[in-house]
């Protein structure tokens, strides 16, 4: 494998990381407000919201990323590739994220909670500045896992022609013979980019131990 | 958009085919998994030279993605000299990424062991085997049974993935079938309400064992 092949490949893993990256701040919006939603006190909100979770933890991202990439056109959206690839991808990892935030929400210090009621806060602002903030820091290992779990599975968009790391290696590797090393080289940049969100998630771990709860 | 029963019951073979052999991959490929992620575990607590070499394994296997580790093993292993059928290449890679996640279920689960547990053991003047044997084993498997269920119901999902490599399971013929006569979407929609059923149904059950063996559950 020459060098020109490994740079061909970094390239391509910048489109990952763009799909990946966009795909988890997606998901930690939509999987707040799912969350959120699935613990409301109306029966109907709480049952769309577990429904949601539900659904897209229990189907294959694989058929997600199918069903999403050849239904827009029959609905009549016509959308480039690496838009549905990140439709797909925020969707499935929205739930995910949502399942590991309600378990949060769930352990929130009740103490903390009622002090605010007592301040006076509304309930939306109690939601804003404090079950969600205390939420996102309880949840943040899990959260960090799940985006090391998305850049992985960031892979299977290239069955819907997003022409992204893997989809490049197996271009190269189907024109130059040399799987094995196409495969390796891309199997190691995935490495690097899970090791790299490991350690930010590290980084915020650090940086949001203020206080105790 | 509409389903045409007639199409699917002519073509039920196929589909229970590939059922078939999701299931079969998934439950041999569970059980083969389980057995090596127990070895790779106990490996690396009681063979020292032999902790780093695999937790770099371990590493590997779960920072990559299952697709690449695929086609490294599909497309890559002809070029020394391991040319497998996808079924094969398929259960093959299936069990190895599986026991990856096995192995740290197992050794986290050995590392949730009372330490006292063990040296009362010691005391009794038992030998390390039936330490292992008697006190560790039982006790961890009972600590480690809903992160083991948990990962039985994911690794359902992964076998979808193994249609990229052309194993004729689920997604392969229903996606086959699909197309074959212009009902792509249609055909998706049912794939994802199978798979929808059948982790429904895999977690429900996986909870039914936990309820049952939670009475083993050691008082720590």
């Amino acid at each position: 494998m020459t060098w020109q092949l490994f740079q061909l490949l970094v390239t391509a893993a910048g489109l990952t990381v763009f799909i990946s990256a966009v795909s988890i701040m997606i998901a930690l919006v939509l999987g707040t407000i799912v969350s959120v939603v699935t613990l409301s006190p109306k029966p109907a909100f709480a049952l769309a919201g577990r429904t949601y979770i539900s659904f897209f933890r229990g189907v294959p991202l694989l058929v997600q990323l199918l069903l999403i990439y050849n239904l827009l056109p029959v609905m009549g959206i016509d959308l480039p590739g690496i838009v549905a690839a990140i439709i797909g991808l925020s969707l499935c990892t929205a739930a995910f994220q949502a399942e590991n935030l309600r378990g949060a929400f769930a352990s929130l210090p009740r103490g903390l909670v009622e002090a605010a009621e007592m301040a006076g806060f509304s309930a939306a602002q109690i939601l804003r500045r404090v079950r969600v903030p205390i939420a996102f820091r309880l949840a943040l290992p899990a959260l960090a896992n799940e985006a090391i779990f998305t850049l992985r599975a960031s892979s299977l968009v290239s069955v819907v022609g997003v022409v992204e790391l893997t989809r490049t290696a197996q271009d190269l590797a189907s024109s130059t013979f040399l799987p094995l090393q196409l495969f390796a080289a891309a199997g190691l940049l995935y490495l690097l980019l899970s090791w790299t969100i490991a350690a930010l998630g590290h980084v915020m771990e650090r940086r949001m131990r203020w206080g105790r709860v | 958009m509409s389903f045409d029963i007639g199409l699917i019951w002519s073509r039920m073979p196929d589909i229970l085919g590939g059922f078939g052999l999701t299931l079969v991959i998934w439950l041999v490929g569970c059980l083969a998994g389980i057995a090596l992620g127990f070895l790779v575990a106990v490996l690396r607590r009681n063979v020292a030279g032999l902790n780093i070499p695999l937790a770099a394994w371990m590493e590997v296997t779960r920072g990559t993605p299952f697709l690449i580790q695929l086609f490294l093993l599909y497309f890559g292993g002809p070029f020394i000299g391991l040319s497998l059928e996808p079924i094969t290449a398929g259960l093959l890679g299936f069990t190895l990424y599986g026991a990856a996640y096995f192995s740290e279920i197992f050794r986290a689960g050995f590392a949730a062991v009372p330490r006292g547990h063990i040296e009362a053991g010691e005391c009794l003047g038992l030998s390390q085997g039936q330490i292992m044997r008697r006190i560790i084993v039982p006790e961890m498997a009972v600590l480690v049974l809903p992160a083991l269920v948990n990962m039985i119901v994911l690794l359902l999902k992964e076998t979808a993935v193994l249609s990229i490599i052309t194993v004729p399971e689920l997604t392969m013929m229903i996606s086959a079938i699909g197309s074959e006569n212009f009902v792509f979407v249609e055909s998706l929609f049912l794939l994802a309400l199978f798979y929808w059923a059948m982790v429904e149904i895999a977690g429900w059950l996986g909870r039914q064992a936990e309820v049952k063996l939670a009475s083993f559950r050691p008082a720590t």
